[in-house]
């Protein structure tokens, strides 16, 4: 007994340390951090297969927690995928590293209106990954009167069958959008205003989720929700009861892009990830599995016209005059949207 | 082995991984961003008042509802035979070692709105039942992780009651209610109090539970202290609520006897 | 009838326990991908969750991790409970109340107190600071494991040893280590279990890209659930119960022995 034990110590103080070794001795690395399910599964291991730099892979499920994870150090990562005005705050705060294009030569496949935009205004810092506009998703089974606000959210008739996005910013953000206001205002009186409602919103609420949303929506679990343009073609493909409208207030423009996060030691293996996902079949493949609006020229030449015609992904004119873009907004704003929060979880 | 410079390794380990981040913790606590003393991040505590309240009703609940279920099941099986005794005592510790995330999405599944149960009522024609995202989901999460560890160290006091004592007190002529409130239920108290220790602590600070039972709309201190570090990056706030934490669990610690030796190995 | 009563209270406590777990191990045999409607047998989920990339580099972590950690805090553990016993009594207690430190704070507190002492020395976050996090919060568990252990030590044994020409650390070896086994070892397998269940520790000090299996179903169950989590508990549930009825025949073959 005494012996046998022994031995199996032995041979897993031998053999584990030694499998460690092969998993953790990297050549070339490079530490990616996006969001979840924003990425076509077959896309790191073609990158590795093609460039020999190992693809290290985790996830976030909103700007917020992101910039924490960036902000405490605790972990260190190259690429980054953050919204529009995540992008100002971190070139702000000098978080992110001005980019060497001549490493990324697929930029010039970029649509040339998604360049030079208000979050990066000298393109130094970013290229787009996706873009897209907010719609209001709903079951169409059990929501029988079609919504035209997003006010729908608050009817009492679906009381703990809505569901609403667990960041202060898309709350208030989608609240003021709603009240016709501007979406960036910094008037403590309007977003006491829209906090209240969203702790009125609360009480009618299921939940507040972020990739929660595809399980609740798709079992019919949750009847309507505010969803991004690619997670509502998502979730109507798996569930055909599911429909959208783009409420008559109108809606939030965004742009993801990618970026690479200041004090970064694999700059050059960033670079080229980045010019491999605006690579034509790259972007292609993540077009197809995330269904997300492309900024990619030749991807959305390919599309087909069903696809471009679908208006939450390729929005015609009149209601991208109705869309917000979300900017950063000063340190005092950011800390009132912190308080205001914290008090809409504690009611 | 009258050697006492073999402690010396934990020693130096203790002292830089148990000792220092507890500073630390004190540290950040009283200092703000940039490094100069504040007593600014103990003020903000105020705001999340209700959430200590909150939390502590919460695991006050559970605490108790644990315990009632709890001392009846140990009760139960301690006047088991032997084999059935070992068996239940398995089946009581499996599920304590299926992975705590694993066994809450369990209860969340069963609990939703279109989950096993409202099926089942819907096959009786009763209304579905609004089960999860409340307060009763989040209060339901904390017996179901928990109940095991109330259940185990008042069933190995109740075990080490020596039946002569029993015995004796039925010759004195005591009926079977004076046997349990007169002789059974002090001699078990040292595991009642390591079983209200082992409950209480972990619901006071969960934020796994809360988070998926309660649908992000129930906030615990755990939920508050996880935003800190993980969403609003301010360790200092974080850290002041933590130290509020520890206080809140050394108070329990003191009220519920730690200090007695019979405790401390009951928590082993 | 209060037997009956037992019998059927200790029945529904367990029904209560089990049902959500075992439901959740059924429809882990679910052809379709729900976890409310059960559309046909099928092992195509057991199948995914072999080849799922992401939970199999967990799982190899996990391992690492718990195997690394429950050796080295056994070892130093148990030099520790040793030496420890021959400490003067203030000192000693100071050690043991500093000792129970890891066990008694809620897991938040320790993942966060080491998450600030990592974050300060700026050490990132990965396999190293998950090591360390879980050194120490073993060390303690597999003292206090070894420690009553060692007043049922006979000493004299160390002592006659030595007068047969034995130096001190062979008479260690050969006279007191095998009666520390059995402790050693409970504290090895608690150490270990502990490892292999920690999430919240886990979760706070990971940092980039490192997963244990805790913090990856936690990861999964955020986003779309696969059934993949129901097979995977199917077979945390099977591993679980083979060691502890391993461990059950072992026991008992080892009291039927003892009695002979």
């Amino acid at each position: 007994m005494k012996k046998l034990s022994v031995l199996v110590i032995v041979v897993m103080l031998v053999v584990m340390p030694l499998s460690s070794c092969s998993s953790y001795k990297a050549n070339e690395v490079v530490y990616v951090y996006n969001w979840g399910e924003y990425i076509d599964s077959s896309v790191n291991d073609m990158f590795e297969e093609e460039t020999g730099i190992k693809v290290i892979y985790d996830e976030y499920d909103n700007n917020e927690s992101m910039y924490a994870t960036l902000k405490n150090g605790a972990a260190k990562y190259d690429v980054i995928f953050p919204s529009d005005y995540m992008i100002s705050r971190l070139i702000e705060e000098d978080m992110v590293e001005p980019l060497n294009f001549d490493n990324i030569p697929n930029y010039q496949y970029i649509m040339d209106n998604f360049k030079g935009l208000e979050y990066d205004p000298e393109n130094k810092y970013s290229v787009p990954y996706t873009w897209g506009i907010i719609g209001l998703l709903y079951n169409k089974e059990y929501v029988t009167e079609t919504p035209t606000s997003w006010s729908a959210l608050w009817d009492e008739r679906y009381s703990g069958k809505t569901l609403m996005y667990n960041n202060s910013r898309d709350a208030i953000g989608l609240t003021l959008i709603k009240n016709n206001e501007d979406v960036n205002t910094t008037d403590t009186a309007v977003l006491d205003t829209a906090a209240e409602e969203v702790k009125t919103l609360k009480k009618n609420l299921q939940a507040f989720v972020s990739d929660e949303i595809f399980n609740l929506m798709e079992s019919g679990s949750a009847y309507m929700t505010p969803a991004y343009g690619g997670d509502v073609i998502t979730m109507m493909e798996e569930n055909s009861d599911l429909g959208y409208v783009i409420p008559q207030e109108g809606t939030n423009l965004f742009v993801d892009a990618m970026c690479v996060v200041k004090g970064s030691e694999n700059k050059e293996a960033a670079e080229k990830y980045i010019n491999f996902l605006c690579r034509e079949d790259i972007a292609a493949l993540n077009r197809e599995e995330t269904c997300y609006s492309t900024p990619q020229q030749q991807v959305y030449e390919g599309l087909d016209e069903e696809t471009k015609n679908e208006l939450i992904a390729y929005p015609t004119d009149d209601i991208l005059e109705k869309s917000q873009v979300y900017t950063n907004l000063p340190q005092e704003t950011l800390d009132y949207y912190s308080s205001l929060w914290t008090n809409i979880k504690n009611s | 082995m009258k050697s006492r410079v073999i402690a010396v390794p934990y020693v130096i380990w203790s002292g830089i991984f148990i000792i220092v981040p507890t500073l630390f913790v004190g540290y950040f606590a009283f200092t703000d961003s940039n490094g100069t003393f504040t007593f600014e991040n103990i003020s903000k505590i105020g705001k999340y008042a209700n959430v200590f309240g909150r939390s502590i009703v919460y695991a006050a609940v559970a605490t108790v509802l644990c315990l009632i279920f709890g001392y009846l099941l140990a009760y139960f099986m301690a006047h088991l035979k032997e084999h059935q005794k070992s068996l239940c005592l398995v089946l009581l510790m499996l599920p304590m070692w299926i992975n705590l995330v694993l066994r809450t999405q369990a209860l969340q599944n069963i609990l939703m709105d279109n989950g096993v149960i409202n099926r089942l009522l819907g096959l009786l024609n009763i209304p579905s039942l609004k089960l999860l995202d409340t307060s009763f989901s989040v209060v339901l999460g904390l017996i179901y992780n928990y109940l095991p560890f109330m259940v185990l160290p008042i069933f190995t006091s109740l075990e080490k009651l020596d039946n002569k004592v029993i015995e004796a007190a039925q010759d004195l002529g005591a009926n079977s209610v004076n046997v349990f409130t007169k002789i059974t239920l002090p001699l078990s108290m040292p595991g009642v109090y390591s079983g209200i220790i082992m409950v209480f602590i972990p619901c006071l600070s969960t934020f796994v539970i809360s988070e998926k039972l309660g649908g992000g709309k129930v906030y615990l201190i755990g939920n508050v202290i996880n935003d800190m570090f993980n969403q609003n990056y301010n360790f200092n706030v974080g850290a002041a609520i933590s130290l509020v934490m520890m206080l809140i669990m050394i108070i329990t610690l003191v009220v519920f006897g730690f200090l007695d030796d019979e405790t401390k190995e009951g928590i082993l | 009838m209060s037997k009956a009563f037992s019998r059927i209270y200790i029945f529904l406590v367990f029904f209560f326990l089990y049902a959500p777990i075992l439901l959740l191990i059924f429809f882990s045999f679910n052809s379709s991908n729900s976890n409310v409607a059960f559309n046909g047998f099928s092992l195509r989920w057991y199948e995914e969750l072999f080849h799922d990339e992401e939970i199999l580099r967990a799982l190899l972590n996990t391992l690492i991790v718990a195997s690394l950690a429950s050796v080295i805090s056994t070892i130093i553990g148990t030099a520790a409970a040793i030496g420890l016993s021959n400490f003067k009594k203030w000192k000693k207690k100071a050690i043991m109340n500093i000792t129970y430190i890891p066990v008694l704070n809620p897991d938040i507190i320790t993942g966060i107190s080491l998450l600030l002492l990592f974050v300060a020395f700026n050490i990132p976050g990965g396999f190293i600071t998950v090591l360390i996090a879980h050194i120490t919060f073993d060390i303690p568990y597999v003292i206090l494991a070894i420690t009553p252990r060692l007043r049922h030590v006979d000493s004299h044994l160390f002592e006659a040893a030595q007068d047969l020409g034995a130096t001190p650390v062979n008479a260690f070896f050969k006279a007191v280590f095998p009666q520390l086994i059995p402790g050693i070892v409970s504290a090895f397998l608690m150490a270990f279990t502990l490892s292999i269940d920690d999430f919240v520790v886990t979760f706070f000090v990971r940092g980039n890209a490192f997963s244990t299996l805790s913090t990856v179903i936690y990861t999964i169950t955020k986003r779309k659930i696969p059934l993949s989590i129901n097979a995977l508990c199917a077979i945390m549930l099977l591993c679980v119960l083979t060691v502890l009825i391993a461990v059950n025949i072992f026991d008992k073959r080892k009291s039927r022995e003892e009695f002979k």
